[in-house]
C-alpha cells in the first residue's frame, strides 16, 4: 500500500468527518440545551436528503442551491416538532423522552419507506465524480465541498451563539432554565429555536451529502448511530467536541476501510463508542458532570 | 379477580381444540411470543429500571446459537436453546459488568446496549460461517418433535404458551421476592437504595442475566417457528424496538404489562393488516405513533392507567 493511498484515504476521512461533525452538531446542540437525546435526528436528515434529491431530480436544482428552500423548511419543521412532540415530555422521566423521539424516528422513517420505497437512490451531479489533486493526495470534490460547508456552518453557529441576543438567550436557557425564565427569557420559544437550528444543521448536512451519498429510508439510521458515536466521543453538548469527534470517526472509518472489507469497519467505530462510554462518558473534550 | 389468570389460562388451553383456524392460532402464537420476550425485557427494563435499546443482542444470540448448533452439529434445538440462553447470560454478564461497573445509567445505558447489538449485527453480517448477510435456514425435517419441528403449528402454540406462563409465574414470584424489592428500590432511587445497603451492581447484574436468558429462549423459539434467522431479524435495531414496545405500552414493571401490550398491538396489527398489506412500513409507522401517544397519555402504560382508575373508583 503506497503512502499516497493512505494519505488520500486519510484526507477523505477528514472530509467525511466534517459531514459527520455537522450531523453531530445539531444533535449536540439539542442535547446541550434541553438534555434530550434526539433519536429522530437521522430520520430528519434522511428527509432532508430526499428533499434535496427530488429538488435536483425533478427541478434540476443543485443540492447546494436547494438549501435556500430546505434550510428554512428544516428550521420550521424542527420548531414545530419541539412544540408538538418534545414540549409534552420536557418534564417526563428520561426514558420517556427517549421513547418519544424513538417513536418519532419510527414514524418518519417508515413514512419515507411508504412514500419512496426501500430502493437506495443516488444523485449524479456534474461534480459527483470530480476530484481535486493536492500534491500526491486525491480529494473527492463533493466531499471537499461538504467539508467546507460543514466548517462554515459550524463557524456561523458559533458566532450566532456567542454574539447574538438570541444565541445568548439560548446559552442561558441551556445553563439554567429557571434562572433564564426568571430574567424574562421565553424559554419554551428558545427551546423551539434550538430544535429548529439543530434540524437546520442536519438539513444542511443532508443536502451536502446527497452528491456523494446514497439516499434510502434507512440511511438516517446508519448516520444517526454514527452521530451518537461522534457526540459521545466529543462530549455531549460540546461543539468543539462534535467537530473533533466527527473528524476522528471519519478517519477511523476511512482508514478502516483500507484494511478490512465491507461494513466490518463499522465495528471499529462501535468499539470506540463503547470504550468512550465506559472510560470517559463525558467525552474527550467534555467536562465531567456530577 | 384472583381467578382471572386461571380462567384466561383455561381459555388459552382449549382455544386450539375448539377453533381450527390456522390464522387465529398463528396470530395468538405470535402474541404469546412477543409477550414472552417482552417479559424478558421487562425484568431489566421494567423492574430494575435499566432501559435497554439493544435487547435484540440476546434474542439474536438465542436464535443463532440453537440454529447453528443444529445445522453444524446436528444438536437438537431443545438442547441448543439452553446453550443459547447460557451464552446470552454470559454476554449479558459481560456487557452488564462493563456498563454497571462504570456507572452507566439512563440514556447512556440504552445507547451502549444498542451499540453492543449493532456490533453483533455487523459481525454476523460479515462472518460467512454464521451465514453472512443471508442468515441461516433451519433445514426442515418434517414432523420431528425431537428436533423442535412440527407438522402442526398448534404444537408451537402450546410450547410458547408454556414458556409464557412459566415466565409470567417466575416474574410474579420475583416481584414479591427480596431481589424484586431490591430491583424496585434501584429503579426508584439508586443512590437511596445503595444507602440502605442494596448492592446495586449485583442486583442489576442479576436482573441482566435473567433478562438475557429469557430473551434468548424466545430467540430460539422464533428461529424454530420460522425456520429462519438473519442478522437484521436477529440483532437489528428494529427488533430491539419490537421487544421493548409491548411492555412499554402495557406497563413496564408489571407482570401483566407485556401480555396486555402484546394483545393490544397484536390485535391492532391484525386489524390493520388487510388495510395496509401492500404498503411496507405502515405497521412500524403506526407503532411510532402509538409509542408517542403512549408516552404522553399513558406514561405508565395501560396497567398504570388501570391502576389509577382503580384507585379513583
Amino acid at each position: 500500500m503506497s503512502s499516497a493511498v493512505v494519505l488520500s484515504s486519510l484526507a477523505n476521512g477528514v472530509m467525511l468527518g466534517g459531514l459527520y461533525a455537522l450531523v453531530a452538531l445539531g444533535l449536540t446542540l439539542i442535547f446541550g440545551v434541553m438534555k434530550i437525546i434526539n433519536f429522530a435526528h437521522g430520520a430528519l436528515m434522511m428527509w432532508a436528503m430526499y428533499a434535496s434529491f427530488w429538488l435536483a431530480k425533478l427541478g434540476g436544482v443543485d443540492p447546494y442551491l436547494s438549501l435556500a428552500v430546505t434550510l428554512p423548511l428544516g428550521f420550521a419543521v424542527g420548531y414545530a416538532i419541539q412544540r408538538a412532540v418534545i414540549t409534552p415530555v420536557l418534564e417526563a422521566p428520561e426514558h420517556n423522552q427517549l421513547l418519544m423521539t424513538l417513536g418519532l424516528a419510527l414514524f418518519l422513517e417508515n413514512l419515507a419507506l411508504l412514500t419512496f420505497k426501500a430502493d437506495p437512490r443516488t444523485l449524479l451531479v456534474s461534480y459527483s465524480q470530480a476530484s481535486v489533486s493536492l500534491g500526491p493526495i486525491l480529494l473527492s470534490l463533493p466531499r471537499l465541498l461538504a467539508f467546507a460547508g460543514a466548517l462554515a456552518v459550524t463557524l456561523l453557529l458559533f458566532l450566532f451563539l456567542k454574539f447574538t441576543d438570541l444565541g445568548k438567550a439560548l446559552r442561558a436557557a441551556a445553563e439554567e432554565r429557571d434562572g433564564a425564565a426568571l430574567v424574562g427569557i421565553p424559554v419554551q420559544r428558545v427551546y423551539a429555536v434550538a430544535f429548529g437550528i439543530g434540524t437546520a444543521c442536519v438539513t444542511a448536512a443532508g443536502a451536502m451529502a446527497v452528491p456523494f451519498f446514497y439516499v434510502s429510508p434507512e440511511v438516517g439510521n446508519t448516520l444517526v448511530i454514527t452521530a451518537f458515536v461522534v457526540v459521545v466521543l466529543g462530549g455531549m453538548g460540546s461543539f468543539a467536541g462534535a467537530l473533533a469527534g466527527g473528524l476522528l470517526v471519519g478517519v477511523v472509518e476511512s482508514l478502516g476501510g483500507l484494511f478490512v472489507h465491507g461494513s466490518l469497519a463499522q465495528i471499529g467505530i462501535f468499539a470506540l463508542f463503547i470504550l468512550v462510554l465506559l472510560f470517559k462518558p463525558s467525552g474527550l473534550l467534555g467536562t465531567p458532570s456530577a | 379477580m384472583r381467578r382471572l389468570p386461571l380462567l384466561l389460562l383455561a381459555a388459552a388451553l382449549v382455544i386450539p381444540l375448539l377453533v381450527r383456524s390456522e390464522y387465529l392460532i398463528g396470530t395468538l402464537t405470535l402474541i404469546y411470543f412477543f409477550a414472552f420476550v417482552g417479559q424478558g425485557w421487562n425484568i431489566l427494563g421494567g423492574y430494575a429500571g435499566q432501559f435497554s435499546f439493544g435487547h435484540a443482542l440476546f434474542f439474536g444470540i438465542g436464535a443463532y446459537t440453537s440454529s447453528l448448533l443444529f445445522v453444524k452439529a446436528g444438536l437438537t434445538p431443545w438442547v441448543g436453546m439452553w446453550c443459547g440462553a447460557a451464552l446470552a447470560v454470559l454476554v449479558g454478564l459481560v456487557t452488564g459488568h462493563l456498563s454497571f461497573r462504570f456507572g452507566l445509567r439512563g440514556a447512556y445505558f440504552a445507547l451502549i446496549m444498542l451499540a453492543f447489538a449493532e456490533i453483533f449485527r455487523v459481525a454476523a453480517t460479515n462472518l460467512d460461517w454464521v451465514g453472512g448477510s443471508f442468515g441461516i435456514l433451519v433445514p426442515l425435517r418434517g414432523h420431528a418433535p425431537a428436533l423442535f419441528q412440527f407438522g402442526d403449528k398448534r404444537y408451537f402454540y402450546y410450547i410458547i404458551l408454556v414458556m409464557l406462563v412459566a415466565a409470567c409465574y417466575g416474574v410474579r414470584r420475583l416481584e414479591n421476592s427480596k431481589l424484586g424489592y431490591q430491583m424496585a428500590a434501584i429503579r426508584e432511587n439508586e443512590s437511596a437504595a445503595e444507602g440502605l445497603g442494596v448492592n446495586a451492581y449485583q442486583v442489576k447484574l442479576t436482573a441482566m442475566a435473567l433478562s438475557a436468558g429469557l430473551t434468548a429462549l424466545g430467540g430460539s423459539f422464533y428461529a424454530q417457528y420460522f425456520s429462519y434467522v438473519d442478522p437484521a431479524i436477529g440483532f437489528g435495531p428494529a427488533n430491539s424496538i419490537e421487544i421493548l414496545l409491548r411492555p412499554i405500552i402495557g406497563g413496564a414493571g408489571t407482570v401483566w404489562g407485556p401480555l396486555l401490550g402484546s394483545f393490544l398491538l397484536g390485535g391492532l396489527g391484525e386489524g390493520t393488516r388487510g388495510l395496509v398489506k401492500s404498503y411496507a412500513g405502515v405497521h412500524l409507522m403506526i407503532y411510532g405513533v402509538i409509542l408517542m401517544g403512549a408516552v404522553v397519555f399513558l406514561p405508565h402504560g395501560v396497567m398504570g392507567w388501570l391502576r389509577q382508575r382503580g384507585r379513583r373508583g
